[in-house]
């Protein structure tokens, strides 16, 4: 009888252990459990991408529909490449669609959003966004600020 | 006699057939710690009988109990077990070898995890593949032979210092061994618990037939009980014989540990020479 | 002088030894492991021991480590205008540090200390002894046990610490500070990577786990069979412990999220 407790106990304790690192997996780190393979890539060139990172968001009007898998540079123009990574069910993205680098908050994240324009065809795997903005650089701003203060 | 796995157990059962000693220590030498505990021993512990080793503190009289169970490696020397060298034999030899030999710890040392009846049931449980309801008829008999079996149940903790050693007895005796070693049964017993123990003891060795090595320095009780006596000193053995023999050695050692003198080869002022030196070296460290 | 570096060196040796010793014992624990029929019982019981008693204190104290974090991160955050960032600073800082670190000087502490105490006392009181008269290897039926039952253990303590922690910070932080619930996770998830964070840090907690283990078991094993004998052990495991554990954290760390 002694023997069955400490079983219990000892269940009943790998239970816990194994919960919390299911609500670690979930809840914490946001670990997909949706196929990853259905997901889709996109392009997108910037000038610049800022503080954008793999895994930064990607979403459409304010709701993530994906993340950034990749950044590298496109050598033959020499501007930054993004790879975003679609969820597989976001399949309505218009071909003119634009691509925006935004920041959430003042010291926030940046990430990238989406604007769908409105032409019938629609962006599939392995697709360029055409229309792009890049990250606004605070000197760029600064630099603005003072010019159209000189011209005044 | 309780069937036990091993192919040895009927040889070394009977006991009254040959006269050899059961145990034949040859030449034993061990040091710990740099210090010479044992030099060149010789001893021939004779089958079924109470042997006593007796000697002041401190001479390694525990030490010998674990040379002989194979406990502690001897520097040089044999310790032949029927036959049998002690330190020479297999890993599953020596495992068949423990079956045969029960030991009596100072402490009891009875493991403080489990009940009473577990604790002797375990050697049981160890070398044997008894079903359980034969494995409780043994532990019962065993208890019942020491006067416990009324606290099969109790923990160790529940136990006064008598009862626990009488468990401990129990459970050294749970495979009916041919040797049972007893290390200072005697030392800090109440005098009826002593007297318990002592009867204990010496009827067990009858009945059973078993080899009884009493480890202590405990004179009054020893003699009283036990057939041949090894009388250790300084690392060697100065006497060996009956009781009787013993009492009227005239030798100075002998007979100041025997007559219980404080002062003789045993000196009462602790000398100034180089030992001193060596311990006081040691408790700096 | 020359005694004072005597002894040093004596001490040096020692030490060198004392290690040699403790890398036999951790050796031949794991290789000579019992048989399973015997070894489950034994373990499941170490578990009980070593895990489930623990639990306690593993809880009350991820809850209020988590709180506090949540509650400090919010005034410091605050002031950038970044106060919807304390999910994530809450849950980087637990699943990364706090939860292996925190957690294994706890277990050190109690459960470490236990299991010297008690093989010590096994040991003072000669049940080593008769284990092996009677032919048992306490190795494999005393030490084995114990060890790989701290082995389980810790990294599962430590992922309760963490849930628990940053469910405390939850707490503080939406419930009582009025943050959005919805951006405290959303930021945390974004922020939070499972193979660089949360496995880094099961990985900590499993190293820790091996290092307090061996420690306690083997203070326990090689201490003097007295009295005074057994409390030195435990408060070596203990000081040796906590040393240990914030010594491989800082090397881990380095090595783990050091190129980040």
């Amino acid at each position: 009888m002694r023997m069955r407790w400490v079983e219990i106990m000892v269940g009943f304790f790998m239970v816990l252990g194994l919960l919390a690192l299911i609500g670690l997996a979930l809840n914490v780190s946001g670990l997909k459990l949706s196929d990853a393979q259905d997901d889709y890539s996109l392009f997108a060139r910037f000038e610049n991408i800022g503080g954008l990172t793999p895994r930064s968001k990607v979403s459409l009007s304010g709701v993530q529909i994906g993340e950034v898998k990749s950044i590298s540079i496109d050598k033959q123009r020499l501007v930054a490449v993004v790879e975003l990574s679609i969820n597989a069910d976001v399949d309505y993205l218009s071909a003119d669609t634009s691509a925006q680098i935004l920041t959430s908050g003042l010291l926030g994240e940046q990430y990238i959003g989406l604007s769908v324009g409105f032409e019938e065809d629609v962006l599939k795997d392995g697709d360029y966004i055409a229309d792009t903005q890049s990250a606004m650089v605070l000197e760029d701003l600064i630099g603005k600020f003072l010019f159209n203060k000189v011209s005044e | 006699m309780l069937y036990s796995e091993s192919g040895n157990g009927p040889e070394i059962m009977s006991t009254h057939e040959h006269d050899t000693p059961i145990i034949d220590i040859q030449g034993l030498s061990f040091s710990r710690s740099g210090r010479k505990i044992f030099r060149d021993i010789n001893m021939q512990i004779p089958r079924g009988r109470v042997t006593a080793i007796m000697g002041p503190s401190g001479t390694g009289k525990t030490t010998l109990l674990k040379l002989i169970g194979g406990q502690l490696r001897p520097d040089s020397g044999n310790v032949l077990i029927d036959g049998q060298n002690v330190h020479q034999i297999s890993r599953t030899a020596l495992f068949t070898l423990r079956e045969k030999m029960g030991m009596l710890f100072q402490s009891g040392a009875l493991f403080t995890d489990m009940s009473v009846f577990e604790n002797v049931a375990f050697p049981i449980r160890v070398h044997t593949d008894l079903p359980d309801d034969m494995i409780r008829d043994v532990v019962l008999l065993k208890l019942q032979a020491v006067g416990l079996r009324g606290a099969k149940d109790l923990m160790p903790s529940e136990l006064s210092g008598g009862m626990a050693r009488r468990v401990a007895l129990a459970r050294a005796i749970a495979l009916d061994p041919a040797i049972v070693m007893y290390d200072e049964p005697f030392t800090g017993q109440d005098p009826i618990a002593m007297g318990v123990l002592v009867n204990l003891i010496k009827r067990m060795n009858k009945a059973l037939g078993h080899t009884s090595i009493i480890v202590s320095h405990d004179i009054q009780e020893t003699m009283g009980i036990a057939d041949h006596i090894f009388l250790l000193s300084d690392g060697m053995v100065i006497a060996s014989g009956s009781p009787d023999e013993l009492k009227a050695n005239q030798t100075e050692q002998v007979k100041q540990f025997m007559h219980g003198l404080p002062d003789g080869p045993v000196p009462f002022h602790f000398s100034d020479d180089v030992m001193m030196d060596e311990l006081i070296g040691e408790a700096r460290v | 002088m020359t005694d004072f570096l005597a002894r040093l060196g004596r001490t040096l040796f020692d030490r060198i030894a004392a290690t040699g010793r403790a890398g036999a014992l951790i050796f031949q624990s794991l290789v000579a492991k019992p048989t399973p029929i015997v070894m489950f019982p034994l373990l499941m019981k170490q578990i009980y021991f070593v895990g489930v008693l623990s639990l306690v204190i593993i809880v009350v104290s991820g809850l209020f480590i988590g709180m506090v974090l949540g509650l400090q991160g919010y005034t410091i955050l605050v002031d950038y205008g970044s106060e919807q960032a304390v999910g994530q600073m809450v849950a980087l800082s637990l699943v990364r540090e706090m939860a292996p670190v925190v957690t294994a000087l706890l277990f050190a502490g109690r459960a470490g200390s236990a299991l010297t105490a008690e093989i010590g006392l096994m040991k003072a009181t000669e049940q080593l002894s008769s284990l092996e008269m009677i032919g048992v290897d306490p190795l494999r039926r005393i030490i084995a046990p114990r060890l790989w039952a701290g082995f389980i253990t810790m990294p599962i303590l430590s992922i309760i610490f963490a849930m628990v922690g940053i469910w405390g910070g939850a707490l503080v932080s939406v419930e009582w500070l009025g943050i959005f619930e919805g951006s405290f996770w959303a930021n945390m998830q974004n922020s939070v990577d499972f193979q660089e964070d949360v496995v880094n840090g099961i990985i900590k907690s499993f190293v820790f786990g091996v290092v307090v283990t061996w420690i306690a078991v083997f203070q326990g094993y090689d201490c003097l069979p007295t009295s005074e004998g057994i409390s030195q052990a435990t408060t070596r495991t203990v000081v040796y412990s906590s040393l240990a554990v914030l010594g491989l954290d800082f090397v881990l760390t380095a090595l783990m999220f050091g190129d980040l």
